[in-house]
Parts: C-alpha cells; sequence; structure tokens
C-alpha cells in the first residue's frame, strides 16, 4: 500500500534531451500545481543552441519547478527530484541533487551507445554508484509507447509521448489534478487528434502506472498555499512585462508602439505584443537595434507611447538614440531583459550585469530613471510604472528585468485595471506664452517640458539633438545654457524621488546589525535566506531596491543604520559601486556571475558566518 | 476630413485656409554657407509646400546629421533633428503611428548612405509611406571636407591625402535594387525641376527617395560642372517620353540587342530605336538600366526626373490593417481586463 507523506516543499527538476519536451512538461506540471492552491516559482534553464547534438551534457534542457504550502521565493537550489530522459541528463545534473534524492529516470536512453557519448563506462542505474539515492529506472518510454501502440502512430512518435507519461506520473505522485493538462493538449493538437489522443493516452497511463504498481511505496501532499484571496494566473516575467506595457499605455490613451529586433532572452516580449493585434498594439521588427529605438522614439514623437525590448547587446546599440530622448525630453521606454555577458556571454542564463550601463553607458551628462522588477508577476508593475514615468516626466526610462526573472513563472493575482494610478500624457493644445508663441521648452512643477504632438494647430516647433536654450528650445551653444541645461535636466530625474516610496526594512526582531539590501531578482534568493537565517533564531535586516534612478530618499539613512551592508549581485558589485559612491558606506559586494540566480543556501550559510564575525566584531 | 488627390497624402487633412511660402519660414536664421546649394532647396520646398493644400501643422521633417540635416530648423512644421543615419528609422515609427501626416526625411550622401545605409534600404524595402530628400554633394560637410560614400574614386581631401580607393554608391541604383517604388533624381539649381519631382514624390503612396544633386561651394565646389559641358550631360526622363538630351535634343538613348542601354546621337540611330521612358514598369530594370547611365566617376552623363514610380501596399498601411483599434477608453480596458486574466485562472 502507497503511504502518503505530507511535506511543505518540494523542487522537481525534469532533464532531458533539448528535443524531448522538457520546457512543456515543467510548463504543465506548474499549471497542474497552481490548481492545486500551491505557491511556486520556476526555473527554466535551456542551452542557446535550438537542438545541440542529441544525447549530449550541451544539448540538456530542464526545467525546474518549487512548489510548497507557503509563500516562496525562489525556484530552489536543488532538486529533491530529478526526472532524467537520458544520461546525459543524469550526468549534467545529479551533482546538484542531494543524497537521498529521488532520481526517475527513463532507461530506454540508457544505451551503451549514450552512456559513452556522455563518458560512462557503466551503465550508473545498475553498478550501485546511485547507491545513495533513491533510483527509480523505468523504461517510460517502452511503457509511453505500448500505451499508445492501438492509436497507429509511427515508432517515433510514439516513444515522443514520454514526456506526457512522466508529467502523468508525477502528477500522480504528488496528487495534481490533470484535466487542465487534459484541456490544454485537447487544443493545442485540435487539428491533429492522433497526435492528441497519443498525448492524452499518454498522461493517463503515466498516472495509472504509479496507481496501480507498487513501484513507489510514498506518495507525496504538499497542502495548498495560504494566499490573499483573488483570482490567480501563472505568469511569466515577459508576459507579465508586455501586460504591463500595454496597461500602461491603455491606461495613458496612447496607442502602444514597440520598435523590437529579435534578442535572446526578450523576443518573448515581442511574440506577446506582436499577439495582441486586437488590442491595437503595433509591433515593428526593426532592421536592427538602433532602427527599433528610432521607430520607437518616433512613435512617442508622434504622441504615442514608443517601447523597444531588448538584452545588453542591444542596449548598447540604442545608447545614442537614448541619449537623443534624453535631450529632446520625450517619453520611451526601453527594457532590457538581461542577459550574461560580455558580447554574446551565454544568452539563455541570467544575469544583472547591465546595470552600470543603465545608469551611465551614455555619452555626455544624460540621466535617466532606471527600475527593476523584483519577480516574474512584478514585471506587470514595473512595466506600468515605466510607462507612467516616462509619460508623466516627459523621459526615457530603462527597464531592467533578466532571463530568469523573464522565464519564470510564478502565481500572480490578476491586477483590477481601474484601480491604478492613472496616467495623463497633458499634451499641449494652446500657446503657453503671454505673447501667443509656444515654447516646447516651458516646464510644470514636475520640470517636465510641454508636449505638443503633430497634427495640433498653432504649436509647430523643432525639437533636435543640439543643446536646447532654456524655454524656447531652440539651438544654443551658449556656455551658461549648456551648464544650466545639463544641471535641468539632471534636477527632473533627480525630482522623481518625490514619488519613489522610500525603501522599507524587513527586520523583524529590530536586533539585526546586518542588512542585506538587494535589487532585481535577487529579492527572491534574499528573502528566502533571510527567512531560513532567521529560522535558525539569527537576525538579519532585508531590504529591496526597486528604483535604481534616482534612488529612495531614505536609503543613505537605512544603510548608515547598519553595522554591515552586504549586496549580493548577479555582477561584480555594481549597485555596491553606486551606494559607496553617493553615501560613502562600506558596502559589501556578494558577486555570483554563473548564469544562475543566486543560490539561497549559499547564500543563508554565507550570511550565517558574516552574522557570527560581526558579532565577534562588537 | 477633406483629403488631398495625391495617395501619398490621402488621410492628411487640407488647410481649411489657403497657405503660402512665408507660412513655411520659421524664425530661425539660416545657417549654410554662402552659396550653398541648399538654400535653392530650402526656397523651392518652402514654394511647394502651400501648393500641397495640407495643413502646416500636419507636417512632419526628419533629418539625420550632416550640413543639409539642419533643413528642419528653417521650415516652421513640426520637425525633428535626430542623431546621425536614423532619420529613416525615426520616420519610420511617425509613418506607423500617424496616417494623418506628411512625413518628409531630410538626408545627405554620408548620413543617408553610409551611417545610416541600413536604416534607408530597408525604409524602402518596406516601402513605408515618407519622402526621402537625399542631398548628395558627394563629400562630407560639416565634418569639413572627407570623402563620402559619393565621392568618386581618387578623391584627394583631409582623410584620403593621396585619393580615395573606394568605389562610390549610385544612390539611385541603390534605391532600385532596393525594389524602391519611387526614385527620382533631380538638381538643386533646377527650382521647377526639383518641384515637379518633389511632388511627385510626396504625393506617391509610399517610400520615395529623391536624390538631389546639390553644390557644396566650400568642400566640393563645382561636384557637378561636368554635366554642365558643351554637349549637355543632364538626361530628363519623362513617362511616356522618348529620352533625348542635350542641345537640340541631339542626343539620345537606345537599348541594344541585349538590352542594354547607350548614349547616341540621334541623327545616326532609327527614331525607333530611341528608348521611350515607362516610369510605372513593374520590373525595376528597366530603370535601373537608366540608373547606370550616371558615369560615377567623371560624371559627363546623369538622367534626371523619376526613374520609377509604381503602386505597392506601404508597411504602414498593411500594418494598420492588422490591427483592431480600441477608441473608447472603457472598452478598452474591459477588453485587456479580460486578456490578461487568460484562460487558465483559478480563484482563491
Amino acid at each position: 500500500m502507497t503511504e502518503v507523506t505530507t511535506v511543505d516543499h518540494v523542487v522537481i527538476r525534469f532533464a532531458g534531451d533539448s528535443g524531448d519536451g522538457m520546457q512543456l512538461t515543467g510548463d504543465r506540471f506548474t499549471h497542474d500545481t497552481a490548481v492545486a492552491g500551491n505557491d511556486f516559482s520556476t526555473l527554466p534553464n535551456f542551452p542557446a543552441e535550438i537542438r545541440a547534438p542529441a544525447g549530449t551534457v550541451a544539448g540538456v534542457s530542464s526545467f525546474q519547478l518549487h512548489f510548497a504550502d507557503f509563500d516562496i521565493r525562489t525556484p530552489g537550489d536543488r532538486p529533491d527530484v530529478l526526472v532524467a530522459m537520458n544520461p546525459a541528463a543524469l550526468k549534467a545534473n545529479l551533482g546538484d541533487l542531494p543524497r537521498g534524492g529521488l532520481i526517475i529516470a527513463d532507461t530506454a536512453d540508457f544505451t551503451p551507445r549514450n552512456l559513452a557519448k556522455v563518458g560512462y563506462a557503466a551503465d550508473p542505474l545498475t553498478d550501485g554508484s546511485l547507491s545513495d539515492y533513491q533510483v527509480h529506472a523505468l523504461d517510460l518510454s517502452g511503457q509511453a509507447s505500448a500505451a499508445v501502440a492501438a492509436l497507429g502512430l509511427g515508432r517515433k512518435e510514439a516513444a515522443r509521448t514520454k514526456n506526457m507519461y512522466a508529467l502523468g506520473l508525477l502528477d500522480w505522485l504528488y496528487g495534481r489534478p490533470t484535466e487542465n493538462t487534459i484541456a490544454f493538449l485537447e487544443t493545442k493538437f485540435a487539428t491533429a487528434p492522433q497526435i492528441r489522443d497519443a498525448n492524452i493516452a499518454a498522461l493517463k497511463a503515466g498516472y495509472a502506472f504509479g496507481e496501480t504498481t507498487e513501484v513507489f511505496t510514498n506518495r507525496y501532499k504538499v497542502a495548498p498555499a495560504p494566499v490573499p484571496s483573488g483570482t490567480y494566473r501563472q505568469i511569466s516575467g515577459n508576459r507579465a512585462l508586455a501586460y504591463g506595457l500595454m496597461a500602461g499605455a491603455a491606461k495613458a490613451g496612447l496607442q502602444l508602439f514597440l520598435g523590437a529586433y529579435p534578442i535572446t532572452p526578450a523576443s518573448d516580449v515581442l511574440h506577446h505584443l506582436a499577439a495582441a493585434k486586437a488590442a491595437g498594439v503595433l509591433t515593428f521588427q526593426a532592421e536592427d537595434e538602433i532602427a527599433a529605438v528610432g521607430a520607437a522614439l518616433g512613435a512617442s514623437f508622434a504622441g504615442q507611447l514608443g517601447v523597444t525590448t531588448t538584452s545588453g547587446p542591444g542596449l548598447a546599440l540604442k545608447m545614442e538614440t537614448i541619449g537623443l530622448a534624453v535631450m529632446l525630453e520625450l517619453p520611451l521606454v526601453i527594457c532590457d531583459i538581461q542577459r550574461a555577458g560580455p558580447a554574446t556571454g551565454m544568452p539563455t542564463k541570467t544575469e544583472q550585469a547591465d546595470l552600470t550601463q543603465a545608469l551611465f553607458g551614455r555619452h555626455g551628462e544624460a540621466p535617466l530613471p532606471v527600475i527593476a522588477p523584483q519577480s516574474p508577476g512584478d514585471c506587470f508593475t514595473a512595466a506600468y510604472e515605466a510607462v507612467k514615468l516616462a509619460v508623466d516626466y516627459r523621459t526615457p526610462v530603462i527597464l531592467l528585468s533578466d532571463g530568469y526573472l523573464a522565464n519564470g513563472a510564478e502565481p500572480w493575482a490578476v491586477p483590477d485595471l481601474a484601480s491604478l494610478p492613472p496616467i495623463d500624457p497633458a499634451f499641449a493644445t494652446e500657446p503657453n506664452r503671454p505673447d501667443g508663441e509656444f515654447w516646447p521648452y516651458l516646464r510644470d512643477d514636475k520640470l517636465a517640458r510641454a508636449w505638443a504632438v503633430p497634427g495640433t494647430p498653432g504649436l509647430e516647433h523643432r525639437i533636435g539633438g543640439i543643446e536646447k536654450a532654456d524655454g524656447t528650445g531652440a539651438v544654443s551653444y551658449d556656455p551658461a545654457n549648456h551648464e544650466f541645461m545639463v544641471q535641468l535636466r539632471q534636477r527632473k530625474v533627480e525630482g522623481i524621488a518625490s514619488v519613489v516610496p522610500d525603501v522599507v526594512v524587513d527586520d523583524p526582531s529590530g536586533q539585526a546589525r546586518i542588512l542585506v539590501l538587494g535589487w532585481g531578482s535577487t529579492y527572491g534568493p534574499i528573502s528566502a535566506a533571510a527567512r531560513r537565517v532567521r529560522g535558525s533564531g539569527r537576525n538579519v535586516a532585508t531590504a529591496h531596491v526597486r528604483h535604481l534612478n534616482p534612488l529612495p530618499a531614505n536609503l543613505g539613512e537605512v544603510l548608515r543604520s547598519y553595522q554591515r551592508v552586504l549586496v549580493p549581485e548577479m555582477n561584480l558589485g555594481q549597485l555596491a559601486m553606486v551606494l559607496r559612491a553617493k553615501y560613502l558606506v562600506d558596502v559589501q559586494p556578494y558577486s555570483r556571475v554563473r548564469g544562475l540566480p543566486i543560490s539561497l543556501s549559499e547564500l543563508a550559510a554565507d550570511l550565517n558566518e558574516l552574522i557570527d564575525l560581526t558579532e565577534e566584531e562588537s | 476630413m477633406t483629403t488631398t488627390t495625391g495617395p501619398g497624402l490621402a488621410g492628411v487633412p487640407l488647410s481649411l485656409t489657403p497657405l503660402n511660402r512665408k507660412d513655411f519660414v520659421s524664425d530661425q536664421e539660416v545657417r549654410w554657407c554662402p552659396g550653398c546649394g541648399d538654400y535653392a532647396v530650402l526656397a523651392t520646398f518652402q514654394g511647394l509646400m502651400p501648393q500641397l493644400g495640407i495643413r502646416r501643422e500636419n507636417t512632419v521633417i526628419v533629418s539625420g546629421i550632416g550640413c543639409s540635416s539642419r533643413f528642419p530648423y528653417y521650415v516652421d512644421t513640426y520637425g525633428m533633428h535626430s542623431i546621425h543615419g536614423r532619420a529613416p528609422a525615426i520616420a519610420t515609427g511617425i509613418a506607423m503611428t500617424r496616417p494623418d501626416l506628411a512625413v518628409w526625411v531630410v538626408t545627405g550622401d554620408g548620413d543617408a548612405l553610409s551611417i545610416g545605409g541600413n536604416h534607408l534600404v530597408h525604409a524602402l524595402r518596406r516601402n513605408v509611406n515618407i519622402t526621402i530628400m537625399l542631398f548628395n554633394n558627394r563629400i562630407y560637410g560639416l565634418t569639413k571636407g572627407q570623402y563620402s560614400p559619393t565621392s568618386e574614386q581618387g578623391k584627394v581631401t583631409k582623410s584620403t591625402p593621396v585619393g580615395s580607393v573606394d568605389r562610390p554608391f549610385n544612390p539611385v541604383s541603390l534605391a532600385l535594387g532596393a525594389e524602391a517604388t519611387f526614385v527620382a533624381r533631380t538638381v538643386d539649381s533646377h527650382r521647377a525641376h526639383l518641384t515637379e519631382v518633389l511632388s511627385a514624390a510626396i504625393t506617391h503612396r509610399g517610400a520615395a527617395l529623391v536624390e538631389i544633386y546639390q553644390n557644396c561651394p566650400i568642400f566640393n565646389d563645382g561636384a557637378f560642372d561636368s554635366l554642365k559641358g558643351a554637349d549637355g550631360g543632364l538626361i530628363p526622363l519623362r513617362h511616356g517620353e522618348p529620352v533625348i538630351f542635350g542641345p537640340d535634343n541631339a542626343r539620345c538613348v537606345v537599348r541594344g540587342p541585349d538590352g542594354s542601354l547607350r548614349v547616341a546621337y540621334v541623327e545616326d540611330v532609327d527614331p525607333a530605336e530611341v528608348l521611350v521612358h515607362d516610369a510605372h514598369a513593374d520590373d525595376p530594370g528597366l530603370a535601373f538600366a537608366l540608373s547606370r547611365l550616371t558615369d560615377t566617376a567623371d560624371l559627363v552623363t546623369a538622367p534626371i526626373g523619376i526613374f520609377r514610380d509604381v503602386e505597392r501596399p506601404t508597411y504602414d498601411d498593411l500594418a494598420r490593417d492588422q490591427l483592431t483599434v480600441q477608441t473608447d477608453p472603457g472598452e478598452r480596458i474591459t477588453s485587456l481586463q479580460k486578456l490578461i486574466a487568460g484562460g487558465d485562472t483559478w480563484t482563491v
């Protein structure tokens, strides 16, 4: 008889060859988990090569899912369960699996040839080398093929249903409902009934295999997580970002115009917005990154909302145009979905090393607001805020997401659009001078300039990249005027601090001497690590910076009130450098640049050490 | 809303009151060098605009960087003096989002053909509804006299003290190679011709490229003097008319048995052999062959006029046709609310 063990959280990693459908399997298990009411966080991890040579370590694609009965912050460092579809997947992922972990391996692909390909002299499933793990070596491909035999598929096609068979087995093991995945398969393969039926049959067979055989002595139960009431959906960062941009444009009453050039990991934003034609979104796949931002700036000049999406290499190419946008003082939203650099770097891997590029990467004094979301769902809110800042202040805004947020997913409470703050483009429609003239560089109390769009009679004017005379916007080479304008543009952006919320410190005991400060996607690992540290009875404070420019007004005071400040970043200490320069506080960088989110267990261990050290000091 | 008859300006509202040249003169002092060909183009442009009948406020001029790119400052419409080479990209965003605007691009040989070459060919390929005036003076003027991508091979400048070694572009050939739907060439000093060509270009729906031979008296004076020889170097092209030119129309263009074109004396050929220009031919082959009569080295002959003028749906029209634009703000929010919820939700 199978026993049911209740656990509070589980991390599962599905791993296989790039063509094995691991991303789809993980995505569907996530959906099934969402329906079960758990909190979850996901980490897709795939090679840049679309189809690396089959069976090689380079071609391994994986999808990790962490789900729990409580509010979780990361996709987890180390899986409890590894589903390995071939020897390469086992080889590439075994190192992350703790002793005692569960391995479900598809024996069909453990052929001498495949074993040799990744350097296994003997079959690890049978040679005893995995004796420290709970190994379930099953012929998933064979069993899936048998389950769909009656449907008349070819041998290869039949074996391809092994991922759904594995999903069915995992659904049984963790008590996930399969109805949604069945409905999904019915829609996805509506035009290919044979494939549809085969996938559904394999899914059901996998579930039934768990239920009827006694291969597994334990099933696991993860209770639903308590969350605020509301309507939820699963959302990835890139989708949330696209929706946030659409919501901002809709609330501002502007057409959303996206100029973009395909680049990993930002292309999905282009895809989501290109699919939104029924919502009036205009997308332009440009000839290059420069044209993409140029066209977006043109759309803004024309009185719409110009947006461009890219990754680090593309941001570098766009910089001259962004500098022009700083000079023109027009709204423009630039989304950089950061990836590991420099140069091509590791396109499918995450990093946060574009912060200094975003802050300082333009020639001349070219300040602009920079904002970073902290989780996949938060990409919506950050994008909306970027639109609002761009429109309110007539400025380009850079949003820094990253590959982990872009492709990761979490449950998301669908926001009520009516309750979002209004965005008013407040176009100039009348002359703004007593003599009936229109001066495009007259400013409101926020220092935002008048925005008159073509088609408005009587307000015809010319703007350009040459320095502007204060007020009139006429070409000016006057030294004093240039200095004044440089400072004025700086003051305008600094003034945004008045609408930037204070940084909030989480220090439950009030006794912490160490503050861990994060930005962007490090929010998850930092808060999870702090929870672990506090769980062992120690004190640590955390805070998160969402606005990288201007920084929150109270930040200096917060930094100075702790004995130590640690700033974990997926770069070599870029925010730490800014904080040290701006506040003269001895901020300590904590750098990890492995193309992966910062490990919460490693960070927790390091924090414990640092706490010990700090206590010894005082 | 009333519109002009030219399809290129369809959707651009007409002015309720007649406009005149002065309405298009801005308060900025024109700062080109004395004798610069840009003055003539500016004056002609300001004379043409009122004739189009469209509202002044619905005209946008976008330029890049270079002497000619100062143009927008001097015309009292909406305008943007942008960055080097990027004007066609910026104009694309304007044209896509605002079909009610007449969008002009002002650029030069360095701006359009060197740093901005990629944007130029793609704007032409896509057939975005913009009109590009390419001022070709075959030199970099603003940076004080380096050779440009249209300078003749062997050009001696400060950056090529013993002569340039690279072959120049023929801008008309390049545009035709990108299958632009409207390609023309004119000359700064021929006011009537300039007016006629620019008028045809702006009323053409789609990307129009007009190369304007323009003299730079400071760094490349007399760049086009070789066309003013006794025999006459300019070959006027008129749709449906035989291609004859020079004093007393003594010379002509004939098509050889292999399809290639050459210049001949009318008296030496059978009148039936003289080429009749067809600017509306769908195949750009003939227009391209005509463009090759431009000798980019010594420049002794150069066809002027409209090489090609064909109808093809524009990129911006097609892109807009794919959209459903909700005009009611409330409905827009309601439908977006439904979209972001998606199909797979659960309620707690």
